[in-house]
């Protein structure tokens, strides 16, 4: 795991703690939880539970589920009664917007574009999540990445992708 | 067969010039990614998987074993050079090994660290071979109530073992189990969670999950914040160590090969445990301990050689239980499973060749990275220079081509997405994502041997506490949970995890 360095030593045993104070993440992660759980365990219902003896599918996890709940719970309320702030810090909305769709929308235009298309605009997509990449640098990066993954995944490594799909006129 | 024909067995399987050589491709390319600053040998490894498959089983794994010491010892590289460790086991070769670099001695703290990591590689080698054997023998008698034992307390240790709050950890086990229950019943057929898609009928693509949780995560997380990393140290210094260090390197080696070797067969990541144990005891044993945290060679050479044996003997649980000691270990058992190998007790029965083959071929990778990465020092530092907005575009690409290539399933796809918004989330939250992996893997075994236990018991919950093995595993395992809980206990765990964040 990578030491995340914004993450603040817990205090020190010989410090006097500060006073308790609700912790908004553990709030939002408790309920994060229990929705989850909440989730898995409506999914569950329509699994045959069975017997101890011959457990049916829903058996597992309907157990799973609760003990998710269980800890969820815990953890919303003991969030309630934190000794440690800690910000959530900034977020990767620009990250988000364009790293996530990247390899979605590869995968939705794999078959149809061919690989060699695909892979170029899913690359292009994702390099604009930097604010440094300027667009001329972007588009010379993708083309070395598709060349190369094309030279490499393709060519060499012979993967039984399609290089242009029917979807492009020739 | 004895101990030595089975070693010569492996030997000739691994020294086979095509298994040579793709063990040589897996380490180049495994400290290729692994110097890439922020990206840990999970995620390298992750990443790299896939191009494995296409192999056969023998040197497929050859190549995963090569990646995996590639990794780590790219990760111990940017850990000296630019403080910044890949994986939180080179954490602790961060603090002396960089303040060395600042010294001008970069050259050799990266040589300790290489020559300390390879003689506890061929230390802990041996000891993979001799000590596998017979744990297999022992391991054909765990019947299901036994290796569901044996995986709770796997689990436990993980928890134990991760970051942070305990119950976030155990909250990530658990939502990982739930992950790997996705698909159908194994019993009756019944698909569960699949939103009734049928592409994941034989459950998630574990990596997907891998990918999305530890690669394209980290790539947001790096995203948030792009300010310049901290200045390469350019010069390298001379890498020879002197006589001197040479006298100060020796015993810290040798204790840290032993610590690794035993605190590396705990299942849940005895590697990480090593190199932070290693650290604390050369600095209890040191005549200047003030030297710590200002350049001193042994924090440099115990830990590192205390995580590669610790990494080493971590295959020992993987091998003979098939049961992995860490995430890393988890990527093997999904890439031996999509190979087609049951992990367990009968590969070293069934497919000797294999067994020994890998085994010889982690000595073989260790001497490798030796050879090759002491003159290519100088290319690392230089990829080192290369900034991060022109390497995640790339990473990226490189990620989402290996998942497709596993099944050419477009879900999978999607699934990374997923995932690797799941993974952002999570670490925004301050969930460890390790516990989740391990959690996910494990899953289908934990549920599968529960069941059969069950039915073998006829229905007695009893069955996991009359039988000694059984009830042995999970005693231990609620002491582990009970000693991490109780707040004594809690506050040093956090003491030797901040001390990797100084």
């Amino acid at each position: 795991m990578p030491t995340d360095p914004k993450i603040p030593a817990p205090p020190a045993a010989d410090q006097t703690p500060p006073p308790p104070r609700s912790d908004k993440t553990d709030i939002v992660a408790g309920l994060l939880l229990m929705l989850t759980a909440g989730l898995f365990g409506w999914q569950t219902t329509g699994l045959n539970i069975g017997t101890t003896l011959r457990m049916g599918p829903g058996y597992f996890p309907a157990i799973l589920s609760g003990l998710l709940f269980l800890l969820g719970l815990v953890i919303f309320v003991k969030s309630f009664r934190s000794t440690t702030e800690e910000p959530i810090g900034r977020i990767a909305w620009r990250g988000m917007l364009l790293i996530l769709p990247a390899p979605v929308f590869f995968g939705l235009t794999v078959r149809g574009l061919g690989f060699v298309p695909s892979i170029f605009l899913a690359t292009l997509i994702a390099s604009m999540a930097s604010m440094r990449m300027k667009p001329l640098m972007a588009l010379v990066l993708s083309v070395i990445v598709t060349i190369f993954s094309a030279l490499v995944f393709s060519y060499a490594l012979g993967l039984p992708f399609r290089r242009f799909g029917p979807w492009l006129p020739f | 067969m004895d101990f030595m024909s089975n070693l010569a067995l492996g030997f000739s399987v691994a020294s086979t010039m095509e298994n040579l050589a793709f063990c040589l491709i897996g380490a180049l390319l495994g400290t290729l990614i692994g110097v890439l600053p922020g990206i840990g040998a999970t995620a390298t490894i992750a990443m790299l998987l896939p191009i494995t498959f296409q192999l056969e089983p023998v040197s497929s794994l050859i190549m995963l074993a090569g990646i995996y010491y590639g990794a780590q010892y790219g990760g111990s590289t940017t850990a000296i050079l630019i403080n910044m460790p890949g994986e939180s086991s080179s954490a602790v070769t961060a603090i002396d090994g960089y303040q060395m670099a600042r010294q001008g001695r970069a050259g050799a703290a990266l040589a300790v660290a290489a020559i300390g990591s390879f003689f506890a590689g061929t230390v802990a080698t041996f000891l993979v071979a001799i000590f596998a054997p017979p744990l297999t023998t022992i391991a054909l008698k765990f019947g299901s109530a036994e290796y569901f034992s044996l995986l709770v307390l796997g689990l436990i240790m993980s928890v134990a073992l991760a970051h942070g709050s305990v119950l976030k950890a155990l909250a990530m086990v658990v939502l990982g189990l739930l992950l790997g229950m996705v698909g159908n019943d194994v019993y009756e057929g019944t698909p569960r969670f699949t939103m009734g898609i049928t592409a994941f009928a034989d459950g998630l693509n574990f990596v997907a999950l891998a990918v999305g949780v530890f690669g394209i995560a980290e790539i947001l997380r790096n995203l948030e914040n792009e300010h310049d990393r901290a200045v390469v140290t350019s010069h390298v210094g001379r890498l020879w160590p002197s006589r001197t260090d040479f006298r100060a390197m020796i015993a810290p080696i040798l204790r840290g090969t032993g610590l690794g070797a035993v605190l590396g067969i705990l299942p849940g990541g005895g590697a990480i445990l090593a190199s932070f144990a290693s650290y604390t005891v050369e600095k209890r044993l040191s005549k200047n301990p003030k030297e710590f945290g200002h350049g001193a060679i042994a924090g440099v050479a115990g830990p590192e050689s205390a995580n590669n044996a610790g990494a080493q003997t971590s295959f020992i649980p993987l091998l003979t239980l098939g049961i992995p000691a860490n995430p890393v270990m988890a990527l093997m058992i999904g890439a031996m499973i999509i190979q087609g190998i049951v992990p367990g007790p009968n590969v070293a029965i069934e497919q000797p060749g294999l067994f020994w083959g890998v085994i010889a071929s982690m000595w073989i990778g260790n001497l490798m990275l030796v050879i090759l990465n002491l003159p290519l020092i100088g290319l690392w530092v230089k990829l080192l220079t290369v900034p991060y907005f022109i390497l995640f575009p790339i990473i990226m690409a490189m990620c989402a081509i290996g998942v497709y290539s596993v099944n050419s399933n477009i879900y999978d796809l999607y699934a990374v997405a997923f995932f690797g918004l799941l993974g952002y989330v999570m670490g925004k939250l301050r969930f460890e994502p390790a516990p989740l992996l391990l959690g996910f893997v494990l899953g289908p075994l934990l549920e599968e041997h529960l069941r059969r236990a069950m039915i073998l018991s006829r229905g007695d919950p009893m069955t996991f506490v009359t039988r000694p093995i059984s009830l042995t595993l999970l005693v231990l395992a609620c002491i582990v949970l009970v000693l991490v809980l109780v707040p004594a206990v809690r506050r040093n765990r956090a003491e030797v995890f901040t001390e990797s964040e100084v």
